[in-house]
């Protein structure tokens, strides 16, 4: 028992345990939301939530096609938190890193398939990450405020797209968006997208969206994972993150650190545009003055996962299966916001992870009845 | 440039810089109490949107007991309220539970669009709420007729205006001449030396918290008022702007007014250019008048950033044991 409660007050599980206190505290508030605005579906709308990204194969696939830019962007603000920066830009990194890799992907037809997908990809990872240097180099040489230069470059970039959109002529005037990429551009579905589908009624098949994006996504993860942990870069990345002072103490050059944070940042967001331009659905960008929310998604995924990318990793696929679950919601008439309400609160307690920690403690104390497991492995530290 | 054209900025200025104005100065008092505030968008949205509820339901219920100014001061309280509501998670997550105030700022963001689509949907079906914009002042009585002033201040206006300068006044005089503004400046410096000499920093920093959600709550409804006829659950980025032009102003009431102006006039160029004939004639693309403000913004930050008067201890949890 007492080894139980040592692993269950242990750091790690701690995290993980408070965590998932905070979904079941998003889902419990959204089950609240649906039984006020209209009691006789709220269960069955409950368990649309719970279920409906499971529901069948060709669900769980539009998952994971949603997973893909708001894992990159999430992976994006994460790897820009370790280093202490907060990356809002990402919304403006992602618009550049989409239209650079639509141009690419039309223009440049005439290179052989696969070399055609994969300059397209470097075009969005490149301007990305010139979209992240901006602000990075502001805030290194110039000490202007991340945020601020973040705000900025998310609209410029946005005007300037919609503006490069209709210049470069790529300019699709009847949908007022950018044309759609050539087949051959895409990137290789690998099957994925007829694995994951579902028979229809008519004897058809209907398949899903997801294709090897979602794989470029997950080694994306686990690359940032090891040069996070396991290099002396991401070390000096991080310790600039802890304490700026002691790092410049160190002798860390932090203004290159602040400077690489940003560009590689603005490159991972620009690689979920060119990844979600050139996952073969028709998405493209739509010539309106509104900024891309997969940018802004990033944010509650980043802080879901704690900044570490494998948690980003679970909790884009998370945000994404609830953000289809809400689609299926509409059939019963719910309005699919729910699930931002449901995603925000879920947030907001991830934020009180002390007093969930509290409430975790105070839990598995008092099943033990003599209730002071601190006390003892104090005593025991001091033998 | 003639006079009539300068005049028409002004006044076209004022709509884009007061609501900026406010809700920056609402973003002071909670950082200069030690609480940074990314939720003032959320804020924005969440005051916009009950302000608005209230008017499209008193204009729709018919009745004439409240109408013209007053239905407006009394959206403009009601968003106040809300806003100050919607501000006190995060004050409480902030402050007493020494959070990541990042976090509870994001959550509030993400929270009130999608708290005002589905309010809006359950009532009217769709998302957009609609009203009569009657609030709209051609010409203020006496005052509008002095000579350049007039023109200027109390013409073509709304009653919003005033209320931004009105709250500018009283933020400058309760942040430096009142015992008050005293003890909330110096939660935000050094919390733990507030502390020691008997000050209540959670106290204090729940009002900054407090102060910030009504005056973000009324930007909100000062933001749409002026702009639109119809709510859309969004204020357009605005309350990020806001937050831009608080760092661009230092935390100073005076600089965010600079600031909030500066701003205010380059987004009234690049929307207003092709009413003025020197500008239209000139061969540039529309978008790049429309990125002018954020460019500007980002090139007179880089000159003018060296040395950052943020609050010090803005945005670190106060931890009484930690003295």
């Amino acid at each position: 028992m007492k080894k139980t409660r040592k692993l269950i007050i242990s750091v790690g599980s701690m995290n993980a345990l408070s965590s998932i206190l905070a979904i079941v505290a998003g889902l419990v508030a959204g089950f609240i939301i649906l039984l006020v605005s209209n009691a006789s579906q709220a269960l069955g709308g409950f368990k649309t939530i719970l279920t409906g990204g499971f529901s069948d194969m060709f669900n769980l696939g539009q998952v994971l096609y949603y997973a893909t830019p708001i894992i990159m962007t999430g992976l994006s603000v994460g790897f820009a938190g370790k280093t202490g920066l907060f990356n809002i830009g990402a919304s403006g990194q992602f618009t550049c890193g989409m239209y650079a890799s639509i141009l690419v992907a039309i223009k440049c037809s005439f290179l052989p398939n696969p070399l055609q997908c994969l300059a397209a990809l470097l075009a969005g990872v490149l301007a990305g990450a010139i979209w992240g240097f901006i602000p990075g180099i502001l805030k290194a040489l110039r000490n202007v405020h991340e945020v601020i230069a973040c705000i900025m470059m998310n609209y410029i970039g946005m005007y300037l797209v919609n503006h490069l959109i209709k210049v470069t002529g790529i300019y699709d005037q009847l949908k007022n968006m950018t044309m759609r990429v050539p087949t051959g551009a895409n990137l290789p579905s690998l099957g994925l997208n007829s694995l994951f589908s579902t028979a229809t009624e008519q004897g058809s098949v209907r398949p899903s969206s997801v294709g090897s994006g979602i794989l470029i996504a997950i080694i994306a993860c686990i690359l940032m994972y090891i040069i996070l942990e396991k290099t002396k870069f991401g070390y000096e990345l991080k310790s600039c993150g802890f304490n700026r002072e002691a790092a410049r103490y160190a002798g860390i050059n932090e203004n290159r650190g602040v400077i690489l944070s940003m560009v590689i940042a603005g490159a991972l967001s620009g690689l979920g545009g060119a990844l979600l331009a050139l996952a073969g659905a028709g998405r493209g960008i739509a010539v309106v003055e509104v900024l891309a929310g997969e940018g802004f998604q990033g944010i509650p995924v980043a802080l879901l996962g704690l900044y570490n990318p494998i948690g980003i990793l679970f909790s884009g696929i998370l945000v994404a299966y609830l953000t289809q679950s809400g689609f299926l919601l509409q059939r019963l008439n719910f309005a699919p916001e729910i699930i931002e309400i449901i995603v925000s609160i879920i947030i907001y307690f991830s934020a009180l992870a002390l007093l969930l920690k509290g409430v975790i403690k105070v839990f598995f104390q008092e099943k033990d009845g003599t209730g002071d497991a601190n006390k003892e492995d104090g005593d025991g530290g001091d033998g | 440039m003639d006079y009539n054209t300068l005049v028409f900025l002004v006044q076209q200025m004022m709509f884009f810089s007061i609501p900026l104005l406010i809700v920056a100065l609402g973003g002071m008092f909670s950082e200069r109490s030690g609480v940074v505030n990314i939720a003032l968008e959320g804020i924005m949205i969440m005051g916009a949107f009950t302000g608005v509820l209230f008017i499209y339901l008193v204009q729709n219920a018919g009745g004439d007991s409240l109408s013209g100014q007053l239905l407006l001061i009394v959206a403009l309280i009601i968003a106040a309220v809300f806003g100050a509501i919607i501000a006190l998670p995060h004050g409480y997550a902030s402050i007493h539970m020494k959070a990541n105030q990042v976090i509870s700022g994001t959550a509030i963001n993400m929270f009130a669009p999608a708290f005002a689509v589905y309010v809006a949907r359950m009532i009217r079906s769709v998302q957009q709420i609609p009203f009569n914009n009657i609030f709209w002042i051609e010409k203020i009585p006496g005052l509008g007729d002095i000579p350049i002033i007039g023109e200027f201040l109390f013409q073509k206006t709304f009653i919003t205006t005033y209320l931004g300068f009105l709250i500018l006044a009283v933020a400058w005089i309760v942040l430096y001449k009142t015992p008050f503004g005293l003890r909330l400046r110096s939660c935000g410096e050094h919390p733990q030396a507030a502390d020691s000499v008997g000050i209540n920093v959670y106290k204090m920093r729940y009002i900054g918290v407090l102060i910030s959600g009504a005056l973000g709550g009324i930007g909100g409804v000062v933001f749409v008022i002026p702009t639109a006829t119809t709510f859309d659950a969004t204020v357009a980025g605005y309350g990020f702007l806001a937050l831009a032009v608080l760092i661009f102003g230092q935390w100073k009431p005076g600089r965010v007014l600079l600031a909030a102006f500066f701003f205010g006039l380059m987004k009234t160029i690049s929307v207003t250019y092709t009413s003025i004939s020197f500008l239209n004639s000139l061969p540039i693309a529309s978008a790049i008048y429309k990125m002018i403000p954020y460019i500007a913004t980002l090139i007179v930050l880089a000159f003018t950033s060296r040395n950052s008067m943020a609050p010090k201890a803005s945005g670190v949890p106060y931890d009484k044991g930690s003295r």
